[in-house]
């Protein structure tokens, strides 16, 4: 039996999947299909301070190997979380990571505050990169500054360990992944979605409520993992990678490429419980390679 | 709710663009309630991605049936699965038709516009087991729109139908044969409408019930993302309490009281 586990330094995970943030709810939506206790953890959808209302509809849009989404974090803030999930949260054994949101610096703050105050949670992965909250999918994450300036005052606030979620719509990448490293960050995840579009041609109008939505799934992923390749071989902090993973291969590809650990995302809609299966997809991997520690195989890329 | 990604097709019979499929899920089976879904998955690469929605449209011991229409890539792999193949679903999930126990001996009214017949199927059904007086009203475009017509009346359903060409049944809108039927039955409102079709046809089927007082609900179609409440991708706006928020098409529905829908344009 391979050791699957793997070590951020502030987090030992018992495996490095994780269920990426607004593809997994809050978690308990899942238990019907999957042990939550059996994932290297998850990513609860992202919370504001308040509640949030979202944008209208269509939200969704399915494209081939890919599916663009302008749900607009639609969700039920951190208060409402606190109060009606967490406790059902703090029963698991598995890491449960909280993405935080913010309109402001002070509101990144004001949640991360609020969720010191409980236990049960590993980590905060910060959401400087969603982009359909804002005009033409703007977010802190597009630039070193804006992002200093979020993971300074987050860090500053917390007591706990800060992931920080890139987006991927960026000219430098590796100039951002930098920017939150110096800011502090312990950990950088990547890539959230690539900012997209569909036009339905009989009405020539956007197929989606937003006009704009991000880009996930399968279709990404080789750009996905191009980012993940030269953000983890110039930072020192762990890096998480995500982006279309549909399959244990994919998994051993961000990890050869030098993730410490991956996001499964858009895969969790379609088949609630496909964390395991793209889980025991690297456990078979690693006994026909006669892998004993799965983190050997990490950043061992051949160029 | 579960996943059971080995239903085995027992039977597919189509008529033109429309299709219906039946399958052995003995666990789904045994929990779903008329106007609960399933999410099907249509093809085993991610291209499509996405399953598709249907809502349960039969149960006979331990199988389930869905009734759709080719609409596009994901309905038309779905189309060509045979008897022997099986299915990979999700299900029953969301939340039914409203069946209350005391409906027996009552009249209560099915309005389906075209592929929106395939939840009523089921709940008449239902409605006939409990001892409710239910009355089909089936509208489409044409005659071939209405391919469950012929097994409705052989089945000794009081049935009606419409096209909007007239080549069978009433000429007009399926809306129109419900104000005729409520006209008709005067003393004897129906204690229940139940709707399944298109935005428009739903939104005036609402119109009428709030008319007339009577009590609606309606079941809503939308594209989905993952059918059980994660991804908030199909929202409806929904009024409780006075207040309308964009609600879980998935999970709070798709079935919803018809006053408490708020249409993107608002009835007079």
């Amino acid at each position: 039996m391979s050791d699957l586990s793997v070590d951020l330094g502030f987090l030992k995970l018992k495996n490095p999947i994780l269920a990426a943030s607004g593809t997994f709810g809050y978690g308990l939506e899942f238990e019907p299909f999957l042990d939550l206790n059996r994932l290297g953890g998850f990513v609860v959808k992202g919370l504001y301070y308040g509640p949030r209302e979202g944008n209208p509809p269509p939200r969704l849009v399915e494209t081939p190997s890919g599916l663009i989404n302008a749900i607009g974090l639609q969700g039920i803030g951190v208060e409402a979380f606190i109060a009606k999930v967490l406790p059902k949260l703090q029963a698991l054994d598995t890491a449960v990571i909280v993405n935080v949101c913010g309109a402001s610096e002070e509101e990144y703050v004001r949640v991360v505050e609020a969720l010191d105050a409980e236990e049960g949670i590993a980590a905060c992965e910060i959401n400087i990169s969603c982009p359909n909250v804002n005009k033409d999918g703007a977010c802190p994450a597009f630039s070193p500054e804006s992002t200093r300036a979020v993971v300074r005052e987050v860090k500053r606030a917390s007591r706990r360990p800060v992931i920080v979620k890139l987006s991927p719509n960026v000219t430098n990448i590796v100039e951002i992944a930098l920017a939150a490293q110096e800011a502090g960050a312990d950990a950088i995840a990547l890539v959230n979605t690539f900012l997209a579009m569909a036009i339905d041609v009989e009405t020539r109008r956007p197929k989606l409520g937003n006009v704009l939505g991000g880009l996930s799934g399968p279709a990404i992923k080789p750009i996905a993992l191009r980012m993940v390749y030269q953000v983890a071989s110039r930072v020192k902090v762990p890096v998480i990678g995500m982006g279309g993973i549909w399959s244990g291969a994919d998994v051993l590809e961000f990890m050869i490429a030098g993730a410490r650990a991956v996001q499964v995302g858009t895969a969790n809609l379609v088949d609630p419980d496909a964390c395991l299966r793209i889980l025991g997809e690297v456990e078979d991997f690693c006994r026909r390679k006669g892998i004993e520690r799965l983190e050997d195989i990490i950043a061992t890329v051949k160029t | 709710m579960f996943k059971d990604p080995e239903a085995r097709i027992v039977g597919k019979e189509s008529w033109g663009d429309y299709f219906l499929l039946t399958f052995d899920s003995p666990a789904v089976s045994a929990l779903a309630r008329p106007g609960q879904f399933l999410m099907i998955k249509v093809s085993d690469e991610p291209y499509p991605l996405l399953r598709r929605p249907l809502g349960i449209h039969s149960r006979k011991d331990k199988t389930l049936g869905v009734f759709f229409k080719v609409a596009g890539i994901g309905t038309a792999l779905l189309a060509r699965k045979t008897p022997g193949e099986t299915l990979d679903l999700l299900g029953p999930l969301g939340k039914g038709f409203n069946i209350d126990p005391c409906l027996a001996g009552k009249p209560v009214l099915a309005v389906g516009g075209g592929r929106g017949i395939a939840p009523l199927y089921f709940l008449a059904w239902e409605l006939r087991a409990l001892g409710a007086s239910i009355k089909i009203l089936y509208g489409g475009r044409t005659q071939a729109d209405l391919p469950l017509a012929d097994k409705l009346r052989a089945e000794g359903f009081d049935f009606a139908c419409s096209t909007d060409d007239g080549t069978v049944g009433r000429r007009g809108l399926v809306t129109e044969l419900m104000e005729d039927e409520i006209k008709a039955g005067g003393g004897s409102p129906p204690a229940l409408v139940c709707a399944c079709g298109p935005d428009p046809m739903l939104q005036a089927v609402a119109l009428i019930a709030r008319d007339k007082r009577l009590p609606a609900e309606l079941s809503l179609e939308s594209r989905m993302g993952c059918g059980f409440g994660a991804c908030w991708g199909c929202v409806q706006r929904i009024r409780r309490d006075g207040k309308a928020e964009w609600i879980k098409i998935c999970e709070d529905g798709p079935v919803f009281p018809a006053e408490s829908v708020v249409w993107e344009k608002e009835s007079p």
